[in-house]
């Protein structure tokens, strides 16, 4: 058996608080990585699992200390060598992938200097043949023009392709092992898939060993072998990837695989109770005040055992767990029930266009702003949801700002009740204020911190209802049943409250003003996987009580299955597809809508490689025909750049707009799958 | 911040600098109790006395008690100070938070009204108020509102822009908020620790100005006690009698030192760049 590359004995780091307590962020962890190991770790936010990642580079950030263990590598203890030393094992034999590589990079040097710094630092290449290095690994990272690329500053370059450099620094080391925190959170879906498939080929190809931390279970399905799942600092689980997301044995595993959405079915997931807090100690198991399934014996510490080959569980009953209770018990899925009770248009989106331009005085006597929205049609109907999808830079949140009057359509209108709603919001009448609600995607922005909830419940009943503060206690309690938070969080102020919680009073605030349209604007995508699913139940919940009409903004697919029974599909501004959710969802697809759907990350399905088109780089501009001709892997050579492509509806309500006929599309699409 | 918080995380140099505009703020106002004699009091016999136990801070050559001037002089350097402070930054804290969130053209034009204000040197700017509106106390006040009041401005702006783009801004427009209810509730109380830190700031440099201006003789008319005019009553007897300047002037440095180290103990306290007082 060879030997570990790194080893991790009984490590615990704890941070420091201002009042000299000390709060763990990992605790007794243990575990080996081996040569040509791909290991994942997996854990919602606040589980340590970025502390012991940077802790294998032998780094603890700021007021962090380590209270016990090592972290060896061939048997020298990564703490005990000096910053000099460390300097050599870091990016030499262990290089870091930082999470958002957009802050990670400098910001005054040229990409191709920040690479070639690492070549001479740690492989002491410097003059032409380090040039002909940086090149050569900018190409292995599939830029076209890596030339053109290396001389580039770190601002001029997208998300992904920011990414991309930073593996590309990373790699210049020449690495043993190579770590990777969230390397593809706050990039498109797309972007996603690409990257992970460059990632793929890399370590695949030299054999390498990676680390890969991560929320996202997909992402840990498509990168790891080896998976460990992290809670409250502690590994709770660790297994082979095909053994732990197929037939996971902790509750908290088991929890977390039930709440993802699936893209394959029309379903809500299932909520796991609770969230994770800081008041878990160790003395008895720290997933049991959340565990459907803690006992007695719970009150004590679990340890890590054996459930059978190379598969460790950190739970006192999992044995039984696994004999009475089937995976689909663990949480009910709830099917959706999507016959329509009414037939009420609420909002009509009508061919609105939108546009940003610099100054006004630019404006006065020429029109060349570009539109970012462009002949968008939507109707909401009265307790439906209807979902936007795509990807940053679409137009999504622009629409969004058109419909709640922060940002004028250039053309077009929006009617709400069948009667036109004024562009600008400070023209609006209260009932047409009160009617349109938004909830934000980032719970921590959207309440003001200075406020408590009581007045944050408050103000939108003063405005819509002329409720006083007494009067509108009453309705504030009731909302907040809806939402199933307790009374008592009506004192506190919201960087009190979890994520989860923010987001929950956000919908309370939204809904006191009995709205009959409610954006919803990424209203998950900010929050962890298990507090996401119960969210999603809210929104559904709110919904069936109230009949209000949802415009469901997102790019997760798989999410849009679970709650939208309509879908829109929007490109560069452009709708490409609309229809009925069951429509959309299968064959025949727009190009584009089938790239989406081909760059969904499961944990149970390992996406064709062919399905993701080769470019990467994606020149944007002003195209007379069709928005998606640079991307589409089935463009018609001498139409599709010049003609504006065609609507194809069909009986089912179906539409998409491409130069290929549905027939053609479907069968090119069913072969595939 | 909890005060009992606040109070326990206090450094020893904050204690002093809390301990010495204690001082300062009890002697202004037990002034009638405290001072041994009349700040006024002519008494040619006892002229230019070096401090002893009947006069404490020496005497002037009009034989008046130092002491007690200095005493008494903190009263108006006091007022004076601590009303203009709150004045400029509540104004200042004002407009900044108005032109933050308007933006746009008025944003523009105020702007460029405060960059030249401030392109005056606030030596002149003073001098040119008082010479024109006379040396009351209420002129002094306005012209240090007026030079002061500019750079509270700029810093309370910069700081509500970075909460002008928040969401919770958006939704209040969304819910059709008016102009005033945002600035005054929404965005005010996000920019109020910084506001206290600009109060106890200005408030030195205030303190600092007034006694300049009356040292100069453009500030409060004699024979009022003031720590600057006596500064300059007593400059030509630096040699003969240093304590008739000493007494003021270390009157001036410790209220300046007391309030600088207090405004640092709440920027410290409210975790703010302790240099400007604003976000770090």
């Amino acid at each position: 058996m060879s030997t570990p590359l790194l080893e991790v004995a009984g490590l615990s780091i704890g941070f420091r608080r201002p009042n000299g307590t000390t709060v763990p962020a990992v605790h007794d962890v243990s575990l080996q990585l081996m040569p040509g190991e791909r290991l994942g770790i997996v854990g919602e936010s606040g589980c340590g699992k970025s502390t012991l990642t940077l802790a294998l580079l032998g780094y603890i950030r700021g007021n962090g200390t380590r209270m016990q263990g090592t972290v060896r590598r061939q048997g020298v203890d990564l703490f005990a060598l000096t910053e000099a030393a460390l300097q050599q094992v870091r990016g030499a034999e262990i290089a870091l992938v930082p999470q958002n590589a957009g802050q990670a990079l400098a910001p005054h040097l040229t990409v191709g200097a920040q690479i070639g710094d690492v070549l001479a630092r740690h492989r002491d290449i410097t003059g032409q043949p380090a040039q002909h290095q940086i090149v050569q690994l900018l190409r292995d990272m599939r830029f076209g023009d890596p030339d053109q690329i290396a001389v580039r500053y770190p601002h001029q370059l997208s998300g992904g392709q920011q990414q991309r450099i930073a593996l590309a620094m990373a790699l210049a080391g020449a690495p043993k092992v190579l770590v990777l925190d969230e390397p593809t959170t706050g990039l498109d879906v797309t972007t996603q898939a690409h990257l992970l498939l460059l990632l793929d080929e890399i370590t695949r190809n030299t054999q390498m060993t990676t680390v890969v931390v991560s929320h996202d279970l997909g992402v840990i399905a498509r990168t790891a072998s080896r998976v460990i799942v992290m809670y409250a600092g502690e590994i709770v689980e660790d297994g082979l990837v095909s053994q732990v997301f197929a037939d996971p044995r902790h509750p908290y595993t088991r929890g977390l695989i039930a709440a993802l959405p699936r893209i394959d079915r029309p379903e809500l997931p299932s909520a796991m109770a609770g969230q994770l807090g800081h008041d878990y100690t160790y003395q008895r198991c720290t997933f049991a005040p959340r565990c459907a399934f803690a006992q007695q014996i719970c009150d004590t510490a679990p340890q890590l055992g054996v459930a059978e080959a190379m598969h460790r569980v950190r739970c006192h009953r999992w044995y039984e767990i696994s004999n009475e209770v089937h995976m689909a018990d663990v949480g009910t899925r709830i099917e959706r029930d999507d016959e329509p009770t009414t037939s009420t248009v609420v909002l009509d989106i009508k061919n609105v266009a939108a546009t940003y331009q610099r100054r006004r005085w630019q404006s006065w006597w020429r029109d060349d702003g570009v539109d970012v929205v462009r002949d968008v049609q939507i109707q909401l109907m009265a307790g439906q949801t209807c979902a936007l999808v795509g990807e940053s830079g679409s137009g999504k949140s622009t629409l969004a700002r058109m419909i709640t009057g922060l940002h004028p359509p250039r053309r077009g209108e929006i009617r709400l009740f069948d009667a036109p709603l004024h562009a600008d919001v400070s023209r609006r009448s209260v009932a047409e204020r009160r009617h349109v609600q938004l909830v934000f995607q980032n719970p921590d922005s959207s309440l003001n911190p200075r406020h408590t909830i009581a007045e944050i419940l408050h103000r939108p009943q003063f405005v819509f209802f002329g409720r006083s503060r007494a009067e509108s206690l009453a309705y504030s309690r009731d909302m907040l049943q809806n939402v199933r938070m307790d009374e008592a969080y009506l004192t506190r102020f919201p960087s009190q409250l979890s994520g989860g919680e923010k987001q929950r009073i956000a919908i309370a605030r939204a809904f006191l003003a009995e709205p009959a349209v409610v954006v919803c604007d990424e209203v998950v995508s900010a929050l962890d996987v298990s507090v996401q699913a119960a969210v999603l139940r809210l929104l559904v919940d709110m919904q069936q009580k109230s009949q209000t009409a949802y415009l469901f903004i997102s790019h997760d697919l798989a999410v849009v299955r679970a709650v939208a029974q309509y879908v829109v599909v929007l490109y560069a501004g452009q709708v490409c597809e609309y229809g009925p959710a069951e429509t959309v969802f299968s064959a025949p697809f727009h190009p584009y809508t089938a790239l989406l759907l081909a760059a969904v990350l499961s944990i149970d399905t390992t996406p064709a490689a062919d399905t993701l088109p080769q470019r990467i780089d994606v020149v944007d501009g002003v195209v007379r025909g069709c928005p998606f001709v640079a991307r589409c892997p089935v463009a018609i050579a001498g139409v599709c750049e010049t003609t504006p492509p065609p609507w194809q509806i069909a009986d089912n309500g179906h539409a998409l707009r491409c130069h290929h006929t549905r027939e053609v599309l479907a069968n090119s699409q069913n072969l595939k799958s | 911040m909890k005060i009992r918080a606040f109070v326990k995380q206090l450094s020893f140099v904050s204690w002093v600098g809390i301990g010495f505009l204690v001082v300062h703020v009890v002697m202004a106002l037990a002034a009638p109790w405290i001072a041994p004699y009349s700040p006024t009091a002519i008494d040619a016999t006892q002229a230019m006395h070096p401090p002893s136990l009947l006069h404490w801070g020496g005497t002037d050559r009009y034989g008046r008690d130092i002491f007690s001037r200095v005493i008494y002089g903190g009263q108006i350097a006091l007022v004076i100070s601590l009303t203009s402070a709150a004045l400029a930054v509540v104004g200042g804290g004002l407009i900044g938070v108005y032109v933050a969130y308007i933006g746009g053209f008025i944003d523009d034009v105020i702007m460029r009204l405060i960059d030249a204000l401030i392109s005056i040197p606030s030596v002149l700017l003073l001098l040119v108020i008082v010479t024109a509106f006379g040396s009351g106390n209420g002129v002094i006040i306005a012209a240090m509102v007026v030079s002061y009041l500019p750079g509270v401005v700029r810093v309370v702006r910069a700081t509500a822009l970075e909460y002008v783009p928040r969401d919770f801004i958006q939704a209040a427009r969304i819910r059709g908020e008016k102009t005033i209810h945002i600035v005054r509730d929404e965005l005010w109380p996000n920019i109020l620790d910084v506001v206290f830190v600009q109060f106890a700031m200005n408030a030195s440099w205030i303190v600092l100005a007034v006694s300049g201006l009356s040292f100069l003789g453009f500030g409060v008319n004699p024979p009022t006690p003031d720590w600057g005019l006596m500064v300059n009553e007593n400059r030509a007897m630096l040699l003969l009698a240093p304590w008739g300047i000493l007494y003021p002037m270390g009157a001036v440095a410790t209220l300046v030192i007391a309030l600088n180290l207090v405004s640092d103990a709440i920027a410290k306290a409210l975790g703010l760049d302790r240099s400007r007082g604003v976000p770090v």
